[in-house]
C-alpha cells in the first residue's frame, strides 16, 4: 500500500493513469467493423481465403499462380488444421456477422445446413460463367430450393477398398485386385463373409481384417441416395432399411470380432497403419495420401485397392462467396478458376485429391493415374468408375456430420464395451434425439 | 471461479481504500490554510482518486464476467442455437427442467466428482510428501523446486496430448510397461475405471509441484524452536510432521483443497484432448469420462444448442456456490474448534 501511495504521490499522474487505463479499455471496445479482410487498394485488389485441412489450393502453389497470372490480385488464405474448429468459427462468424472471409470452404456435411439456414449470406454462384463441367450430383448438393447455388465443387470422395496383399494371402485370399474386387461384388454382406474367410484362415491371430466397424456402416449409407433424411427434411433413419441394414451388418462384423476396434484418424489408427494390425480399410480417395504416408515405405507396395461392392462418396468441398464481401467478383473468378477442370485435375497428380469435374475425370492425367504406393493400383479407372456409380441425386441432412459421428460412436459401444447391439441402438438413437432436437 | 474471487476482493478493497489517503491529507491542509478552490479539487483528488484507481477493474469485471454471466442466464430460459442467435423463443425453466431429468447431467456430475477425488487426494497427499522432501536442507534445492514447478508451466494440451500417447491401447508405452509385468493391454480410453485414471494422472502431474510449492512456502513460516520443542519431547520426525507440520500448514491445506476442488469442477482441457475427436467432446463413446466441462461443450459445439449449453454453465456455476458455501461452513466450523 505504502509504495502505491509513493507512485501516485502527485495529482497529475493519478489523472494520467486513470484516463490511460479508461483509454485501455475503450481501445477493447473498438477494432472490429465487420469486414472480411479483402477489398481494393491503390489498384491492388485483395481476396481473403478461409480454409480447412489440406484442400491443397496454397500447398500446390495454385493461389500463387493465380497471383502470377493476375498481377493486381493478392490472395491472403488462412488454413484451419481440423474442420470441427473450422465450422464452430465459420458459425460463431456468421451468427456474429464479422471475422468472415470473402471466400469460405464448406465440407459436405455442412452443405444443407448452411443452405437451409444461411443461404442469404452466400452469393448467388449459378450464373458463374464456365461451371457446367461438374459430376451431375455435386452441385444439387449445395443448391437451394429457390436454385441458388452457394458453392462450386472442389474434391469428391468415391470409395473404394484398400488391402493388404501379404495378409490376404498368409490368410489362404487371393491377392489380385481383380480377383478380390469379385469376393465382395455388389454386396457388402459378402465383405463380411469375406472377411470371415480371412480369420478362419489367418495365422496371424492379431491381425483383424478391417479397421473399424464405422468404416463399413459409412461406406454402405453413403451408397444411397438417401442416408439419414429424406427429400422433405425429415429424420428417416429410424426406419430406413438402408440404415438398418448398414448396422446390422456392421455391428455383426463388430461381434464377430472381425475388426481391430480402431476408430479412423484417432491415436492408435496411424501406429495400427503402420504395424500391420489391420488388413483393410474402407478408403475414399482422399485417404490414400495418408495411408501411404502413415504405413510408411516400409509397407510400400503391400497395399493394393480394389473396388468396393458399391459405388459410394464420403467427403468433398466446396467454395463459396459471402455476400458481405466488398471484392465479390474477383471472388467469384477466383473460385470458378480453382475450381475448374485443370486446376482440379492438378490437385488430383499433386495430393490425390479426387476431382468433381466430369471434365477432369476424363482428362488423360486422371483418368491413367495409377499408384506407386499401392502396388501400381490403376486409382484414376477404380476411383473414376466409383464416381459414376455414386447415385445421382444426394438427398443431404442438415445435422448429417453428426449423426454420422453419434453413429460410429454407438458402433463403438458394441465394438470396445461389449454393449449389445439392441442396447446401443437405443443409446444411439436416445443421442440422436438430443443432439437434433 | 473468476467471478468469485472477484467479488470476494472486491468486498474487501473500497471499505480499506478511502481510509488510507485521508490521514496525511489532512496535515497537508493544515500547512495550507487559502485557496479554496485547490482544496476543493484537493479534497475532490483525495476522496475520488481511489474510486478512479478501482473503475478499471470493475469496468471489466462488468463487461466480460457479470454481464456474460446475466445474459447467460437470460439464454438459458430460451431455445437458440448458433446459427441463429437472434431467434430466441422464450421457454422459461423447461431447459432446467430437462437438464434435471437428463441423464448425461447426473452422469457428468458424477464424473466430475469421481475424476476430481481421484486426482485430488493423491495430488494433494504427493505435494505434502514432496513439500516435506524439499524442506529437509538439500544440494541444489533451487533446482529441485524450480523443477517441481515445470509442469505446471507446461500447457494443458501439451501435457494431455503426450499422456494420450503414453496411454495408448496398441502401441503406448505405458500397456507396452505393463505387458512386461503380465498386464494385459488395458483400454484406457475405453474402459471408465481406466479412463478417469488416465486424465486424473494428467492433472496430478501438472499440479502436484505447484501444490507443493505452496506447502513449502508455508513450513517455511513454521518457527524452528517448535520443531526443537518436540524434538526435546523425545518426538519422532514422523511425529513431528504430524503434530507440528501439518497444524502448522492448516490454513494452507485448506486453501489447496479449495483451489483444486474449484479446478476440478471446470475440468475440460484434459478430457477433451485424451478422447480426441468426436469422443473427446463425448467423453468416450459411452460417456465415461464426459464431465460437466465437457457436456457443456458438446451441448453448445457440436449440438449448436446455446440454450441448453448456457443451463448447463448455470448449473456449474450454482454448484460451485454450493461448494463455496459448504467450504465456509467447514472453516467456520474449524476455526471454532481449533
Amino acid at each position: 500500500m505504502k509504495s502505491t501511495r509513493k507512485l501516485f504521490r502527485t495529482r497529475g499522474t493519478a489523472v494520467i493513469s486513470a484516463v490511460a487505463a479508461l483509454g485501455l479499455l475503450s481501445a477493447c471496445g473498438g477494432g472490429d467493423t465487420g469486414g472480411t479482410g479483402g477489398g481494393v487498394k491503390d489498384g491492388k485488389t485483395t481476396i481473403t481465403m478461409g480454409l480447412f485441412g489440406v484442400m491443397g489450393f496454397k500447398e500446390t502453389g495454385l493461389l500463387d499462380e493465380y497471383m502470377k497470372q493476375n498481377p493486381n490480385v493478392r490472395i491472403e488464405a488462412e488454413i484451419a488444421g481440423d474442420e470441427q474448429t473450422y465450422y464452430t468459427a465459420l458459425q460463431n462468424h456468421l451468427a456474429a456477422g464479422s471475422g468472415l472471409k470473402d471466400i469460405q470452404g464448406i465440407e459436405i456435411g455442412r452443405a444443407k445446413e448452411l443452405v437451409d439456414k444461411q443461404a442469404d449470406k452466400f452469393v448467388d454462384l449459378s450464373k458463374v460463367s464456365g461451371t457446367d463441367h461438374f459430376l451431375p450430383w455435386k452441385l444439387s448438393q449445395v443448391t437451394g430450393k429457390d436454385g441458388k447455388v452457394i458453392g462450386l465443387g472442389t474434391d469428391i470422395g468415391p470409395m473404394a477398398v484398400c488391402y493388404r496383399k501379404d495378409l490376404f494371402e498368409q490368410a489362404g485370399l487371393p491377392t489380385d485386385r481383380e480377383q478380390v474386387a469379385k469376393l465382395w461384388d455388389g454386396d457388402w454382406a459378402k465383405f463380411v463373409a469375406a472377411g470371415k474367410d480371412f480369420k478362419a484362415g489367418s495365422k496371424d491371430g492379431k491381425v483383424a481384417f478391417m479397421d473399424s466397424a464405422s468404416g463399413l456402416f459409412n461406406a454402405m449409407i453413403y451408397g444411397n441416395s438417401e442416408q439419414f433424411y429424406d427429400k422433405g427434411g425429415k429424420l428417416i433413419y429410424k426406419d430406413s432399411p438402408v440404415v438398418k441394414e448398414a448396422w446390422n451388418l456392421a455391428s455383426q462384423a463388430a461381434t464377430t470380432g472381425l475388426t481391430a476396434k480402431l476408430r479412423q484418424f484417432q491415436p492408435g489408427w496411424d501406429p495400427g497403419l503402420a504395424n500391420s494390425t489391420f488388413a483393410t480399410t474402407v478408403c475414399p480417395a482422399w485417404m490414400l495420401a495418408h495411408i501411404s504416408e502413415k504405413a510408411g515405405p516400409q509397407n510400400k507396395g503391400k497395399w493394393d485397392v480394389a473396388k468396393a461392392p458399391k459405388g459410394a462418396n464420403w467427403g468433398g468441398s466446396f467454395l463459396g462467396v459471402m455476400e458481405k464481401s466488398p471484392v465479390k467478383e474477383e471472388a467469384k473468378k477466383l473460385v470458378a478458376w480453382l475450381t475448374a477442370p485443370e486446376q482440379q485435375a492438378r490437385l488430383f497428380e499433386k495430393l490425390g485429391n479426387f476431382p468433381s469435374s466430369q471434365k477432369a475425370l476424363e482428362a488423360p492425367q486422371v483418368a491413367n493415374a495409377k499408384s506407386d504406393y499401392f502396388s501400381g493400383a490403376p486409382i484414376g479407372q477404380i476411383f473414376g468408375a466409383a464416381a459414376q456409380e455414386i447415385p445421382d441425386e444426394q438427398v443431404l441432412g442438415r445435422k448429417d456430420g453428426t449423426i454420422k459421428d453419434i453413429f460410429s460412436q454407438g458402433l463403438s459401444l458394441i465394438e470396445s464395451q461389449n454393449q449389445s447391439p439392441e442396447k446401443a441402438w437405443k443409446t444411439t438413437d436416445e443421442r440422436i434425439e438430443k443432439a437434433v432436437g | 471461479m473468476a467471478t468469485q474471487t472477484s467479488t470476494a476482493a472486491a468486498g474487501g478493497q473500497p471499505a480499506e481504500e478511502p481510509a488510507g489517503p485521508v490521514r496525511p491529507a489532512r496535515g497537508r491542509r493544515q500547512r495550507r490554510p487559502d485557496g479554496r478552490r485547490s482544496t476543493l479539487l484537493h479534497r475532490l483528488d483525495v476522496r475520488g482518486a481511489p474510486y478512479a484507481f478501482i473503475v478499471p477493474f470493475f469496468a471489466v469485471f462488468a463487461a466480460f464476467s457479470f454481464y456474460p454471466l446475466i445474459y447467460t442466464a437470460w439464454i438459458s430460459l430460451h431455445r437458440v442455437e448458433l446459427s441463429s442467435l437472434d431467434l430466441m423463443e422464450w421457454v422459461a425453466f423447461d431447459n432446467y427442467a430437462a437438464l434435471l431429468q437428463d441423464e448425461r447431467f447426473w452422469n457428468a456430475l458424477s464424473n466430475t466428482i469421481t475424476i476430481g477425488v481421484l486426482s485430488t487426494v493423491p495430488q494433494l497427499l504427493m505435494a505434502l510428501g514432496l513439500a516435506h522432501l524439499l524442506n529437509y536442507r538439500l544440494r541444489g534445492s533451487t533446482f529441485f523446486r524450480v523443477a517441481a514447478l515445470t509442469p505446471y508451466a507446461t500447457s494443458v494440451g501439451a501435457a494431455a496430448l503426450v499422456f494420450t500417447m503414453l496411454f495408448e491401447r496398441d502401441f503406448g508405452m505405458i500397456n507396452w510397461t505393463l505387458s512386461l509385468v503380465g498386464v494385459d493391454n488395458v483400454d484406457w480410453e475405453g474402459n471408465k475405471w481406466a479412463a478417469q485414471i488416465a486424465i486424473s494422472t494428467i492433472v496430478i502431474w501438472r499440479w502436484t509441484g505447484y501444490n507443493a510449492l505452496l506447502y513449502l512456502a508455508a513450513m517455511q513460516a513454521i518457527p524452528r524452536d517448535r520443531y526443537e520443542a518436540a524434538a526435546i519431547d523425545g518426538a519422532s520426525r514422523w511425529q513431528q510432521f504430524l503434530k507440528v507440520t501439518i497444524p502448522g500448514i492448516r490454513p494452507t491445506i485448506i486453501f489447496t483443497i479449495v483451489l483444486s476442488t474449484i479446478g476440478s469442477t471446470q475440468l475440460f482441457g484434459e478430457p477433451l484432448i485424451f478422447g480426441q475427436g468426436p469422443n473427446g467432446i463425448t467423453g468416450g463413446a459411452d460417456n465415461q469420462y464426459q464431465t460437466l466441462g465437457l457436456l457443456l461443450y458438446e451441448e453448445g459445439w457440436k449440438n449448436y444448442q446455446m440454450g441448453r449449453a448456457a443451463t448447463v454453465a448455470w448449473a456449474m456455476f450454482l454448484l460451485l456456490i454450493l461448494v463455496f458455501a459448504l467450504q465456509r461452513l467447514l472453516k467456520r466450523r474449524s476455526s471454532r474448534s481449533s
